[in-house]
Parts: structure tokens; C-alpha cells; sequence
């Protein structure tokens, strides 16, 4: 059981994600982009952030940079939703301090599995 | 644990359909000579994001087509590729496209997938001619082509970078997973000799790297998926190991142990980790089955039209709700041994419950109340796509946006809209070779506004076109028997003959008498909104059509009259004033009934009882009588009813739909009493009562 972060601009994945990690047991928080997300995480502690990559104001990268510009969220992990199975985007989460990556599209159960590598 | 995905597809196609409205929007706005990067990047954002949506939701036509959208997209945002008008209409038929294939999804059909792939090839052919050769994304990473070996044992060498653990890694929960994938079946190796000495050691690098062996038969692909995320930030090897090499290796694993303390501690670590989290696994699972078990199958989704609410709004709706059910309670207390003594207090619960009511009735009727940008979205399109196929060049200035109104309203008065506007492009403003001869800037202007006005909401539509040609009006006017030839008419009167009925034709006899094509439907639609149309016109300059709507259909706020015997409503918006008949001046204008001079304004005087027929009764003497000023399309009347009665808000019913249309008679209403009341139309009024002329007739008497 753990605090997810889940931010993306569209409010079906959103939903989904939400969801998917409540019904898994977890305390989900929801954020529609970049600013928002950050507001919350400097609010409260969370265990991980899931982050779309493409959002209006701020997006996942910028988010990401931030985040980890945090002392308490140093090593938070931080996973990146994004489509972009090329390489370019991957390269441009990690090196903004991104644990990882989902590639859309995923249902419930990869989404589930995935962040099992980044819990507990 | 399997959701059902078919919960979130309203949702998806909502906000996909926004998403869709903002590309239009974005794509119609887009100067493709010089594209504003941030404009790009919220259409590419909208496309990406229906994508991602219809691919996670599972309509793979939807996210196959809009793949090519996005690739485009993508390219002119990464600045590798240039706008054009070509690559800018192709944009906006694919936004129609994704439209039209959500619709039918939506419906629950199966959408017709020959226009999708013909645009689709379209855009293909574009994007491999452009100067990027970007290859089609290749979904699968891992690389199918190369059959994974599949070794009886694995040996994993892991050598991360110090910074490892601020990237949110951390290598216990890789190694937990391999534990998974090794079915308990493993050993591990720590090699500490990186490690600084205690002093200078910084406990958020990492300095340990390891060799982790799996002795079990596992594909290689799941090794490499554990260590997917940190190939950059650490050494990985994974090399094939074979079981008989395994002695060796306790042997190594021993002398390890004798000179590290780290190694077994690891791996006992790692051994207790594991348990927690097997236990975790379980409790997870049994809680996954919860909502899995209540999980409610959504209703396929029709024709449900639903709307947004702000939450502010329902708040205020559970509030309201709430001061109701203590007056109830209170009501109802008062009730159960009521006497006589008591009537202060049930009189002061009623005038409570009389306030909630109406509260909770305002805030009802906001929920339906919708900003008009809804109807104006569309319009940047049609100004486009219509001036683009004439020839002209035209700006479109909205203005109001955010006006409400009642969403049933707002979803009739879309079509005439359409129609004054398509008028306006087609027919007000000229070619752009025209204007320049006349002086005019070569692009011409629609603006749309719309604002609120005592009650009403006022649509305004003008441009700075030719404007309405007069004599072509009348002449054409009197060709069809419309008007007698010798009716003198002022220019308003003039204007307003094209929203009459037989003024339209089919044949164009100028360029300008094509404005009556259909006006009379605009007008009647319009109308059946309670609501009104004028236009105004100035010939050069262009022409100005206003629409004045209510703001709700279902209340409005009324004056109770009595005539005779019968009740009747006036819309409280179009009243001026009430005056007695003994206070006022009387004067009789050739020979026909009264008209009043009200200050410096002569008013036409309609008696109701006359017009509807009604035995006015003689309780009330002539002199007592009382005239009440109202105001509609511009003209004011002056009606003689008996006596005033209360105002109160009253629900509108037609009177088509539950007896038939009556001359001067927009609706009915129930009464407090039971009674019905008729709700009276005031032009319709005028024109009934013949009082329209009649102002003619007194202005031009006042003139003279």
C-alpha cells in the first residue's frame, strides 16, 4: 500500500490509473499536469510519481526536474506514461531523473506489474 | 485483476471530443506561414492524447489513424517539417475524421473505415515525401527478430554508476524480481571494492556492484526487462551459465563470505524481503478481487446527451437542498398539533419554504445554463471553409463567449446562426477586388457577440459587407405581393420584409436578394424560442442582425393580469410601465382607436377583452382601468387590462403540443389555484391587434 501520484492531462487515463491503483490497495492522488503535481508532492510525502510526458502548463520532464530538484524526493521513484516508444523521449526522462517508463498503451494489469518494480 | 475498461469510455470520448475541438480551434487559428510553437504543441498535445486514450481504451482504428496525425504533428513541432494550406486541410479533414469514427464507436457501431484509410494513405504519401524518413515507429522494442536464448542459468553482472539511486532505483527492488523470475533458485555475489573508507563515505552513492546468478531456466528478454530502465546508468552483463559450473562457484560464494560480511547479509536480506513481499503479493491479490466483484457494467452509451457541471454549482444545489429538508422538518413539527395560535409560525415556515423553493429553482435552472462558446466553436470552421470556397477573405471576431444560456436553447438557435452567418460571408461581404475599389480593407469582418440583457440574452451577428440593398427589397417585395406599392415604409420596416414568408425564392435576381433565401425560417425558428430577430443595415457598410433569446425556456418571470374573468400572463422583461387610465392623455388618431401619448411618444392602445373577445366586467369603472406600456422588437404598446395582479415566476407549457398554436398566445401556466392562464406573446400581440400600423400612423402624425 502505497501514495501514487498519478498526473496526466486526460481525465479517462487518469480514471483508469486512479482506478486500477485503488483497486490494488493503493491511496492515489490525481493531478491534470505539471504545476499541479508539484504543488501536491511539495504538500505531502508520496511513494511514487506516475507522470504523463505531454501536458499543457508543465509538462512530465519539466515535472520530473523539479521533483528531484527535492530533497525528499530524491529518490522517489518517478515513472513516465508516455507513447513515444522511440527512444528520444525515454533518454530526455531519464537524464530529467526519471526511474522509468510505461509505454502506452497499457491496461490494468501491466500497470500493476510495472510499478511492483518501483514499490515497496 | 481484470477492469472493465468500458467504465471510463464516456469519459474518453468526452474529452476526446474537446481534444478534437481544440485542434479544430488551434488548426483554424494557425497563421501556417509562421506557426506559434505553442500552438503546434496544444494541437500535437490534443492528438496525442486521443491516441494514447483510444489505444489504452481499445479502439485501435482510433489510435491507428490518429498515429499518422500525431507523426505529422510531431514533425512540425520538432521543427522538421513546414506548415502549408495542403498539410493544414488535410489536419482539419483528419479532425473530422477521428470525429466521425468516435461517433460511431460511440453509437456502439462499427465505423466506416473507407474515408479514414483514404485520408490515412494521404497522409502517409506526405509524411514519406517529407524531408525526415522517419520510420514507422517500430511498437516492439524487444526486438522479435532475434530469437531470445534460453539458458538453463543466468549470470547477471550489475555495476551501477554511483548516481544510480537518484534516478528512484534501487537495486534491492531488481534484485527482488530476479529472486521472483529465479524461483528461489539463485546466489549472489557483492563485490565492495569501490567502497571508501567509512569517512568519505556519502550514503546516497552507490559503490557496490554485484554478480547475481539464477540457476534456474528463465528467457533472457525477462532478465533484460528488470534492468530495462538503468542500462544507462549501470554496467549490465547477462551472460548464459550453466549449472555444472555452479560447485565452482559455491566455492567462490564461500571465500566471499569469509572475507565479506556484506555478501551474506545481502542475500539473508534480500531472502526476508522477499517473503514480505510474497505476502504482500497475496494480500493484493485478495483485494484486487474487491472491486473486480461490484463493478457495475456501464450502460452502452447512446444518445444520453449529458452535460458539465461545476462543482460549485452542485454544491449550491446540495445546500439549497438542505435548507429544504429543515424547513420540512420544521413544517412538518408544526404539523403534528397545530392550533390556531400557531399560524404565525406556519405563515413565517411558508415564506421560508416559498425562498428555498425559488433558491433551489435558480440554482436548478443554472446547471442547464452553458456558455455560448459552445455554439460559437463551430463557427471559425464554416467562416473558413465558406469563405475559402468563395474566394473571400474574412476574419471572424467573437466576443461574449462566455454568456450562459439554457442549454436547450443554445442547442436550436445553432442552425439559424448557421444560416445568418453563412449569409453574411456569402451574400454581405464582397470579394476582396470589390472592397478595395470601394476603399474597404480587402478582408472583411463577421463579428459574433453575445451579452445578457435584462433578462434576455442578445446574439449579435454583423458585417462590414455591402449591406441590405433597399430598393431591390421593396421592389422585389411588391413583385411578390408582399406590400402594396404605395405603403409608406420606414427603412426598419423595409429591412424586416425579408423575414417574411413568400419573400424567399430560389432565383437570384441580385446579388444581394439572396439574404431572404430561408429568413423566414430563421425567424420562425427564433421565434419559437420566445425569442426575436431584427436586423439593421446601412448600405456600404454592412448589415447587423440582432437575436434577442430568454434566458430558459421552462420559467419565466410574469405579471398576473385579470381581465373579465381570466388571468393573464405578461413576460415581466417586456414591460415598461403601468399606468391608470384617468392620468393619462388620450388622444383618438384618424378615426381608429386610442393612442397614448406617453411623454414624448405617441403609444398605439390595445384593449385585451377586444382583441381575445373576452366580457370585461363592468365592476371596474373605464376610468379605473389599467394600461400596462410594453415593449417588443423595438415597439412599444400600451394594453388595457382590469386590474393588476401578483408577479411571480411561472412554468411555461406549450400550448401547441397540449392544444394548438393561438394567435397572441406564447403558453400557458398553472396557477396556484388550478387554474390555467394563458401567457401572453406581446408582438404577436401587436401584430394580432393591428397596433404596429398604428404606431406608423401616430409617428407619422407626430411628424406633421
Amino acid at each position: 500500500m502505497a501514495k501514487i501520484l498519478a498526473v496526466d492531462d486526460s481525465a479517462s487515463m487518469r480514471q483508469m490509473v486512479s482506478f486500477t491503483l485503488k483497486g490494488a490497495g493503493h491511496d492515489v492522488l490525481e493531478a491534470s499536469d505539471g504545476a499541479e503535481a508539484l504543488k501536491i508532492a511539495q504538500g505531502q510525502a508520496v511513494d511514487l510519481v506516475l507522470s504523463d510526458v505531454n501536458m499543457p502548463n508543465m509538462n512530465g520532464i519539466e515535472l520530473c526536474k523539479n521533483l528531484r530538484q527535492l530533497s525528499s524526493y530524491k529518490f522517489t521513484p518517478i515513472l513516465m506514461l508516455t507513447t513515444e516508444s522511440a527512444g528520444d523521449k525515454k533518454m530526455e526522462g531519464k537524464s530529467a531523473g526519471a526511474t522509468g517508463w510505461i509505454v502506452k498503451p497499457f491496461n490494468p494489469d501491466q500497470l500493476l506489474s510495472t510499478i511492483k518494480k518501483v514499490l515497496g | 485483476m481484470s477492469i472493465d475498461l468500458s467504465q471510463f469510455h464516456q469519459v474518453f470520448f468526452e474529452e476526446s471530443y474537446e481534444g478534437l475541438d481544440i485542434m479544430e480551434n488551434g488548426l483554424l487559428q494557425l497563421d501556417v506561414n509562421a506557426p506559434d510553437a505553442e500552438e503546434i504543441n496544444t494541437i500535437f498535445r490534443a492528438a496525442h492524447s486521443i491516441k494514447g486514450g483510444a489505444g489504452t481504451f481499445g479502439f485501435t482504428i482510433v489510435s491507428d489513424f490518429t498515429h499518422v496525425v500525431e507523426t505529422l504533428l510531431d514533425e512540425v513541432r520538432d521543427g522538421k517539417r513546414s506548415l502549408d494550406q495542403g498539410s493544414q486541410d488535410l489536419l482539419l479533414k483528419s479532425v473530422d475524421c477521428i470525429r466521425s469514427l468516435l461517433e460511431a464507436l460511440q453509437a456502439g457501431s462499427t465505423p466506416d473505415t473507407n474515408s479514414s484509410d483514404e485520408l490515412k494513405q494521404k497522409f502517409e504519401t506526405l509524411l514519406s515525401s517529407g524531408s525526415s524518413p522517419n520510420p514507422a515507429v517500430s511498437s516492439d522494442d524487444g526486438g522479435s527478430s532475434e530469437e531470445p536464448p534460453k539458458a538453463n542459468g543466468w549470470k547477471v553482472l550489475f555495476k551501477p554508476q554511483p548516481h544510480l539511486l537518484m534516478t528512484g532505483n534501487e537495486p534491492v527492488r531488481m534484485f527482488r524480481q530476479l529472486i521472483e523470475l529465479s524461483d528461489g533458485q539463485y546466489h549472489t555475489e557483492v563485490n565492495i571494492e569501490k567502497l571508501p573508507s567509512f569517512t568519505s563515505l556519502d550514503p546516497e552513492q552507490c559503490f557496490l556492484s554485484w554478480t547475481l546468478y539464477l540457476h534456474n531456466p528463465v528467457e533472457k528478454t525477462e532478465i533484460e526487462e528488470v534492468f530495462e530502465w538503468v542500462l544507462d546508468d549501470a554496467e549490465v552483463v547477462i551472460e548464459a551459465w550453466s549449472e555444472n559450473l555452479k560447485s565452482e562457484i559455491e566455492e567462490q560464494t564461500e571465500k566471499d563470505e569469509a572475507t565479506s560480511s556484506d555478501g551474506p547479509v545481502q542475500s539473508s536480506e534480500t531472502d526476508s524481503l522477499d517473503k514480505t513481499l510474497s505476502s504482500e503479493d497475496s494480500k493484493e491479490v485478495t483485494k484486487a478481487s474487491g472491486p473486480d466483484k461490484v463493478a457495475v457494467k456501464a450502460a452502452p452509451a447512446k444518445e444520453s446527451s449529458s452535460i458539465r457541471v461545476s462543482i460549485d454549482k452542485v454544491d449550491s444545489l446540495i445546500n439549497m437542498v438542505g435548507e429544504l429538508v429543515i424547513t420540512q422538518s420544521m413544517l412538518g413539527q408544526l404539523g403534528e398539533n397545530f392550533d390556531a395560535s400557531r399560524i404565525q409560525n406556519l405563515q413565517e415556515g411558508l415564506a421560508q419554504l416559498e425562498q428555498n423553493t425559488r433558491e433551489l429553482q435558480e440554482s436548478v435552472m443554472k446547471i442547464r445554463m452553458m456558455p455560448i462558446s459552445f455554439v460559437f466553436s463551430r463557427f471559425p470552421r464554416l467562416v473558413r471553409d465558406v469563405s475559402v470556397s468563395l474566394n473571400k477573405r474574412i476574419e471572424l471576431v467573437m466576443s461574449g463567449e462566455h454568456t450562459e444560456l439554457d442549454k436547450t436553447v443554445m442547442e436550436k438557435i445553432g442552425d439559424p446562426m448557421v444560416h445568418l452567418i453563412r449569409n453574411s460571408i456569402d451574400h454581405g461581404i464582397e470579394l476582396p477586388e470589390i472592397r478595395k475599389q470601394n476603399g474597404k480593407p480587402e478582408t472583411g469582418t463577421v463579428e459574433l457577440n453575445a451579452y445578457h440583457q435584462s433578462g434576455n440574452i442578445v446574439i449579435e451577428i454583423k458585417d462590414d459587407g455591402a449591406g441590405l440593398n433597399k430598393e431591390k427589397i421593396l421592389e422585389k417585395a411588391i413583385l411578390k405581393g408582399i406590400v402594396d406599392e404605395n405603403q409608406n415604409l420606414n427603412d426598419e420596416q423595409i429591412f424586416d420584409l425579408i423575414f417574411q414568408p413568400g419573400f424567399s425564392t430560389a432565383d437570384q435576381v441580385s446579388d444581394l436578394s439572396g439574404r431572404g433565401v430561408g429568413m423566414d425560417v430563421v425567424r420562425r425558428n427564433i421565434a419559437s424560442l420566445n425569442g426575436s430577430i431584427e436586423v439593421k443595415s446601412e448600405t456600404g457598410k454592412g448589415s447587423q442582425f440582432i437575436i434577442r433569446l430568454p434566458l430558459t425556456l421552462a420559467i419565466l418571470d410574469g405579471q398576473l393580469v385579470r381581465v373579465g374573468e381570466q388571468t393573464f400572463i405578461f413576460p415581466l422583461v417586456s414591460i415598461v410601465e403601468s399606468i391608470q387610465q384617468n392620468e393619462l392623455e388620450l388622444n383618438n388618431v384618424g378615426g381608429q382607436s386610442d393612442v397614448l401619448k406617453l411623454r414624448d411618444e405617441y403609444v398605439p392602445i390595445v384593449a385585451l377583452h377586444q382583441v381575445f373577445d373576452i366580457q370585461t366586467d363592468n365592476k371596474v369603472d373605464e376610468d379605473e382601468k389599467i394600461i400596462v406600456v410594453v415593449e417588443s422588437d423595438g415597439e412599444k404598446i400600451g394594453i388595457v387590462v382590469d386590474e393588476l395582479l401578483a408577479q411571480q415566476q411561472v412554468v411555461i407549457k406549450s400550448l401547441e403540443e397540449n392544444y394548438q398554436k393561438v394567435e397572441g398566445i406564447s403558453g400557458a401556466t398553472i396557477l396556484g389555484d388550478g387554474r390555467v392562464a394563458l401567457i401572453v406573446d406581446i408582438s404577436g400581440l401587436s401584430k394580432l391587434s393591428g397596433a404596429s400600423n398604428k404606431t406608423i400612423e401616430s409617428n407619422r402624425h407626430q411628424a406633421a
